[in-house]
């Protein structure tokens, strides 16, 4: 028997493959195309102390194997979150990862305060890399010392067995350093990577496509910044659990961020041109895992960084 | 806040025809079941590009109509502009190929229950939603006066069954190669004081239906139009599509124009909003 289970800090999932934060709404869309048990998780979108509108329209540029998106962390605030979609998510059996965002040290405190005594969730991703939310050159993850701050924050706050996962950002010189510095202020496990700033101008107005000017980058075109940033925090730190993300579109590509250090993979873009992405990365990861001769999925996570000679 | 709409479902469509008309091709896919739920207004969102696409997001279509053929299985039809790569791509197409295509999506026409005096606008490729909604507004003993407007005659898409499915069609173009010379909005008012009209349906580029419902608000007519907005996903889990709308408690929220649209309420809509967040939606700051 196979088996597909993994973990991330304290917790077990039965399967390692998740939706990722902002691409699978709360998980009602998905629902009417799969079972969201079938997940390894739901990761819900990043949700933030009071409601938001997000930014202005337009929103979106498509690029070569790619998507850039300027969202702005639209959503309802965490109250009507706790209200409306966890029950809901409950009630389905999914397997539910929180994701939470700040605009400050304190938000991240109070939003772990309020999920702390939440029953049904099995982790927290703590995104600290949003490069869409105003003051962007203020990015948490960008800097070792706020990115401590956040993450000491939900620590502090969150009490009990509940996993934090940070979530970083590319965009920076050394992913492995602060990948180190959130370790130590109390991150469980790692989510690498979230979206890489870029721009699109349109040639025809001349001007910035999105309103917000600037965007992340998404999908396939990201996925080789994705392998290289697990491969090279996974080598700092083998024994610290990644959740990698970035470009996984089948399960060769899913395979590969396993083999880089990931034990489990979230699946973004895909999703949104074609609903059962993730159904289908999952049977095509298990097959592969199998046809190179794996017993489970644990043997092959960071089976790229074994020793010269070794088979 | 709405859901996905519940008939939606992820189907690999053999292409049965696809022909040229005018600027546009006309394509009907075979999808089964899809053809009994599909309600004029409804979209659907088409992968494009083949397997190894750089292409990675689906594109939406307005769905022209459908026919259920009992046994031999449902047919869906769009009206495709090539527009860029990946429309140009669906154009190029041959019967016998098979798309992923997700249908229906959105919502749609709201249907009266008397028998009202309805105007249908169209722009361009907006002509086609409006054939299968003028059907069922007739089976429902409504009159139906039409108004297609293009720039140039290439681009009016007005097929000779569905001009027979009207009381009244007006052409317009802003070159004069068929029909009247200027745009729709320059003859709505007439045709809404003259035939008495009761409700206006509209489908085209953004400016026309602004312009519509600022006609539609002085002659206090009601007016149901199907927008069109960038969409990422179709599904309702990107949050690419939104734009602000009024609620019955008059609060203006960021709403997903695939899961609360495409077809909306012309009265709720914060036109003119592009590339601002308007003051006062909820969630601003
Ligand atoms: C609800 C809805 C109904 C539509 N109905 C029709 C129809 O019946 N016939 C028809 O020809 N076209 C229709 N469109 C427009 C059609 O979706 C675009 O022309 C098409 O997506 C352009 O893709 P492209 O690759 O050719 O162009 P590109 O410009 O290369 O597309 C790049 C990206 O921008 C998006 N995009 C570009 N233009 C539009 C647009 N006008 N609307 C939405 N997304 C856009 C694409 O989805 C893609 O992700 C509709 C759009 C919506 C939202
Ligand atoms: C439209 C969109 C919205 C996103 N929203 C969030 C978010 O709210 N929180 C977050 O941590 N990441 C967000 N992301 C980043 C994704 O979770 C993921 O890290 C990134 O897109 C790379 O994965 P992918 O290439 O599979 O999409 C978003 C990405 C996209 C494309
Ligand atoms: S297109 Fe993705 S939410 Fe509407």
């Amino acid at each position: 028997m196979f088996n597909f289970e993994t973990s991330l800090g304290q917790a077990s999932f039965a399967n390692p493959i998740f939706t990722a934060s902002g691409c699978a709404g709360s998980g009602r869309e998905l629902s009417q195309f799969f079972e969201l048990t079938e997940l390894g998780a739901v990761v819900t979108k990043s949700i933030m102390l009071k409601p938001r509108s997000g930014r202005a329209t337009p929103r979106m540029a498509e690029t070569p194997s790619g998507m850039l998106n300027s969202i702005g962390l639209q959503g309802p605030g965490i109250d009507i979150f706790l209200e409306k979609d966890i029950p809901w998510l409950r009630d389905q059996g999914a397997n539910i990862v929180v994701s939470i965002a700040g605009e400050s040290v304190e938000d991240y405190a109070v939003l772990a305060r309020k999920l702390r005594s939440v029953s049904g969730i099995s982790a927290l991703e703590v995104n600290i890399s949003c490069p869409n939310v105003e003051n962007r050159g203020q990015v948490f993850a960008c800097h070792p010392e706020t990115a401590r701050a956040a993450i000491e924050a939900v620590r502090r706050n969150i009490g009990g067995e509940l996993p934090i996962i940070a979530k970083l950002t590319p965009d920076v010189t050394s992913i492995a350093m602060i990948a180190e510095e959130v370790v130590a202020a109390g991150a469980d496990a790692l989510a690498l990577i979230n979206t890489v700033l870029g721009m699109v101008i349109d040639t025809n107005t001349m001007r910035p496509k999105l309103a917000g000017k600037t965007g992340g980058l998404s999908g396939p075109a990201i996925r080789p910044v994705a392998v290289r940033a697990i491969y090279q925090v996974h080598e700092a730190m083998p024994q610290v659990k990644i959740l990698g993300m970035g470009g996984v579109a089948t399960g060769r590509d899913a395979f590969e961020l396993i083999l880089a250090g990931a034990s489990a993979v979230s699946i973004g873009t895909a999703t949104f041109g074609n609903p059962t992405a993730v159904m289908k990365i999952k049977e095509e990861l298990k097959a592969g895992l199998i046809a190179h001769g794996f017993d489970s999925l644990k043997e092959a996570v960071g089976y790229a960084h074994r020793v010269e000679g070794n088979l | 806040m709405m859901g996905i709409n519940k008939n939606a479902v992820q189907v690999m469509a053999e292409i049965v025809s696809n022909k040229k008309v005018g600027a546009y091709n006309h394509i009907v896919f075979s999808v089964g079941d899809i053809a009994n739920h599909a309600k004029p207004g409804n979209f659907v969102a088409i992968a494009v590009g083949g397997a190894n696409s750089a292409m990675v997001l689906r594109r939406a279509f307005a769905i022209y109509r459908t026919f259920d053929k009992g046994n031999s299985g449902g047919l869906l039809e769009i009206v495709v502009a090539p527009h860029g790569a990946g429309s140009t791509w669906l154009t190029n197409q041959a019967p016998g190929f098979k798309v992923d295509l997700i249908a229906p999506l959105g919502t749609a026409f709201g249907i009266p229950t008397q028998p009202v005096r309805a105007l249908l606008v169209g722009g361009g490729y907006g002509s086609a939603p409006l054939f299968g909604l003028s059907e069922v507004l007739k089976n429902r003993g409504c009159r139906v006066d039409m108004v297609l407007g293009a720039s140039t005659a290439m681009k009016i898409y007005a097929p000779l069954d569905g001009k027979r499915s009207v009381n009244s069609l007006t052409i317009v173009t802003e070159d004069g190669t068929t029909g009247l010379t200027g745009k729709v909005t320059d003859v709505l008012g007439d045709i809404i004081e003259t035939n008495e009209i009761d409700i206006i349906y509209s489908c085209g580029p953004m400016g026309m239906l602004e312009a519509i419902n600022q006609i539609s608000s002085n002659f206090g007519v009601v007016h149901q139009c199907a927008i069109e907005e960038s969409m990422a996903c179709g599904i309702g889990v990107c949050m690419t599509c939104v734009l602000p709308i009024k609620g019955e408690d008059g609060v203006v929220r960021m709403l997903r124009s695939c899961i609360d649209g495409p077809v909306v309420d012309g009265d709720t809509v914060i036109w003119n909003s592009k590339r601002t967040i308007p003051d006062g939606t909820w969630g601003a700051h």
